[in-house]
């Protein structure tokens, strides 16, 4: 091992209380620390006023007060091939895109990791609330110690060698002594308002941003037994299991989505909470990653995400031969939506995770959730 | 580890003797010089012998120096001040792709006044062609605005010639001489410049003064309202320290300026020739051959700006894109992309070295190996 003054590790600085903290604490380590500032996203308003000139600032003034060197790098093509491009290409098949996971699988951790160590890095640190552990030689992913701010499901794609090069310093704290540190040591960003939703919607109404870039087309909303229920503003701008802007009135339980059919433009709503054309008990998960691959069994049984904020549930795994995994729920699971990560894990061991690609219910592939 | 400067096109360090020219300024002379008391009368001889300084380095009147804050403000009183009040007279600005961001973010606001405004195209030699110009003037131009030396490149421009072709035109010359002021004899009259822009930061003086010499046949409107300094055109109490660290450092670049041009030349070469000893590949941006001594601007193929410039910070080298940042981050720059094109690999791989002060021919050399390793580290 080298010295820690001798051990460069770049900082992935967003300009957010998390990073800068992640930063502070490198350096009083006594780490050789850079902040980088990422600009994925250029948001410049008709007034000239960009978000991401906004947050370099902060980086600038966080960086300075820890006496550190800062520089910025410029990802935004590759944000927009990698990122962006799938974003709108899943809400165009219908289903509910993960831009997080793949920001962290492409960007932060592909191509932002590649520049780190070609300023001379040993590590990459970034502010994310999750572990890193080493185990018999092998690095494992273990949930952050908040569990209320465990990023660990944005994280399901990266592997063992990824992390080996990868350090979390916020990993085993609290958020609220995140915050104290970053107050106690009078940071810039110390009272900074976390930073809500998609990065580059940011504050900025869904609904308006997509429809920049996709063609809303609105049609009918129906029951799956073919009642007209109204109309919907474009399939785009629903998820299943969602309540909220049906406007279907009328008396008994409350509407929620249920399904989607894109040929013929058609959203499929269901009346209450617990409809029975939500749940589901298994699904198939594509583009499926598992951080220490060779240690993983051909079934198994583990605990699993389907979205963010969610408890674990009980699920046994199956690793087909075409590369995708069956994942058969303990018991039945409310509004699995395609598009989205399953994350799988064992304890606090995060294995790995994939895309939710389809929805089983009894064996049976559910055609109406898209 | 020792940090090496190699960005003074960006600024220079404070010569020691114009900070010992500040000093007792600083601490004894801290009249209004618009007062009609001793206190008054004791900082006003200091800016009258600035001003005298300037006008002889030029060979302009006292009458025709105007104090600023700077370059910055130089240019925008030059050009927006003439633009607006000579416009019964034509619409029609002519410019260049490549101006520093003070000029031409100026003349494209002039454009969204209403001007019309024509951007001279720049060739891969990193000049502006003479025919072009001559072909872009009519009865309507009323302002041509050309820099006289490229702050990326370095790539001096023909203005003495374009002096030549306005005479007996109406439109006014005016030239952004921020980065040739001190190193080339420049003499208005001769030269049939109407208005130029100097900044003090770029010749080892302090920061927050520049001025615009505007000749006695100008005829200029204020940018800014207030009192009645400088002669109604530039209001605001003077900044008589560092009207005399300008002086001096003036009085500095006019009797050195022979030496600083073959120095910096020297540097220059001694750190082209280290390169190639090192063998890395690089190509020189414009014409090497007609460029200032201080500034060279080299294309690293395979490499990419924001790694380049973060590595050399890191290896204690300070260098530059010399073009704009946005967050931080180094968009292409623009006068690259106007001698070679919009996607041309050069407006991303491209630094810029100047010299200055702060080196030695030691440290041009060990400059050269380091940034030579990191090229090297790279493009593997």
């Amino acid at each position: 091992m080298k010295d820690k003054k001798d051990t460069r590790v770049v900082v992935g600085m967003s300009g957010g209380v998390d990073s800068s903290v992640a930063a502070l604490l490198l350096k009083e380590e006594g780490y050789d620390v850079v902040g980088i500032f990422m600009k994925n996203w250029d948001d410049t308003d008709e007034f000239g006023v960009c978000t991401a000139t906004e947050d370099f600032e902060d980086v600038v003034r966080v960086c300075n007060q820890l006496d550190i060197p800062y520089y910025s790098v410029n990802f935004e093509k590759q944000y927009w091939d990698k990122v962006f491009t799938y974003f709108l290409d899943e809400y165009k098949a219908g289903r509910t895109p993960n831009p997080d996971v793949m920001c962290n699988k492409e960007i932060k951790f592909k191509a932002f990791l590649d520049h780190a160590l070609s300023l001379g890095a040993d590590y990459l640190a970034t502010g994310h609330y999750a572990q890193v552990r080493k185990n018999n030689g092998k690095y494992e992913m273990l949930r952050g110690a908040d569990r209320n701010k465990d990023q660990t499901y944005f994280l399901n794609q990266l592997t063992d060698d990824i992390l080996e090069k990868v350090m979390f310093p916020l990993g085993h704290l609290k958020k609220e002594k995140v915050r104290e540190i970053a107050r106690d040591h009078d940071l810039y960003t110390a009272n900074k308002k976390d930073s809500t939703g998609i990065c580059f919607i940011g504050e900025r109404n869904f609904k308006e941003f997509l429809s920049e870039y996709l063609p809303a087309q609105p049609g009918e909303m129906k029951t799956l037994t073919g009642e007209i229920k109204g109309q919907h503003d474009g399939l785009m701008y629903y998820t299943i299991g969602q309540r909220q802007g049906l406007g279907i009135g009328g008396a008994g339980d409350p509407w929620f989505v249920v399904g989607k059919n894109l040929e013929e433009n058609v959203l499929y709503v269901g009346q209450s909470y617990t409809n029975d054309a939500l749940y589901s008990n298994a699904l198939i998960g594509t583009d499926v990653n598992w951080i220490n691959a060779d240690q993983m069994p051909e079934t198994f049984t583990c605990t699993a995400k389907f979205r963010y904020r969610q408890d674990d549930s009980e699920v046994s795994v199956e690793q087909m031969n075409d590369g995708k995994v069956y994942v058969e729920f303990a018991e039945k699971e409310r509004a699995i939506t395609p598009g989205q990560a399953v994350v799988f894990y064992d304890g606090d061991i995060c294995l790995g995770g994939a895309t939710i690609d389809e929805i089983i219910k009894d064996e049976k592939t559910l055609d109406y959730v898209g | 580890m020792e940090q090496i400067y190699l960005d003074h096109a960006a600024t220079t360090p404070l010569h020691k003797e114009v900070i010992t020219a500040m000093q007792p300024v600083y601490s004894e002379v801290f009249g209004n010089p618009s007062s009609v008391h001793s206190f008054g009368r004791k900082a006003r001889k200091y800016l009258d012998e600035a001003r005298r300084c300037m006008a002889k380095s030029i060979h302009a009147d006292e009458k025709e120096i105007i104090f600023t804050s700077g370059g910055t403000e130089a240019d925008n009183l030059a050009l927006i001040g003439t633009a607006i009040k000579n416009r019964s007279k034509g619409n029609h600005i002519i410019t260049t792709a490549q101006e520093h961001h003070a000029a031409l973010h100026t003349i494209q606001s002039l454009g969204k006044q209403g001007f019309d405004v024509t951007y001279l195209p720049v060739y891969r030699d990193g000049k502006i062609s003479l025919n072009d110009l001559a072909k872009s003037i009519t009865e309507d131009t009323v302002l041509v605005s050309i820099m006289y030396v490229n702050n990326e490149t370095g790539v001096i421009q023909p203005v003495e010639e374009i002096g030549q072709m306005l005479k007996g035109h109406q439109a006014y010359f005016h030239t952004d001489a921020v980065q040739a002021y001190g190193l080339i004899d420049i003499n208005v009259k001769e030269m049939g410049i109407d208005m130029m822009s100097v900044s003090s930061h770029k010749i080892n003086g302090p920061k927050g003064i520049g001025f615009l010499y505007a000749s006695e046949e100008v005829k200029l409107n204020a940018i800014q309202f207030g009192g009645e300094q400088e002669r109604k055109r530039r209001p605001g109490t003077e900044n008589v320290p560092a009207a005399a660290g300008f002086q001096k450092a003036v009085e500095l670049a006019m009797e050195n300026k022979v030496e600083r041009r073959e120095l910096y030349q020297s540097y220059k070469e001694l750190f082209l020739k280290e390169l190639e000893v090192h063998n890395i590949a690089f190509k020189v941006n414009g014409d090497y051959n007609n460029a200032i001594p201080s500034i060279v601007n080299i294309s690293f193929p395979g490499a990419n700006v924001e790694a380049l410039l973060s590595n050399f910070d890191l290896d204690g080298i300070a260098a530059s894109s010399g073009s704009a940042c946005t967050a931080g981050s180094v968009e292409p720059s623009h006068v690259l992309s106007a001698m070679f094109g919009k996607n041309h690999e050069c407006t991303t791989n491209s630094i810029r070295f100047s010299f200055g002060l702060a080196n030695t021919s030691e440290n041009v050399k060990e400059a050269a190996a380091k940034v030579a390793k990191v090229v090297k580290r790279l493009t593997a």
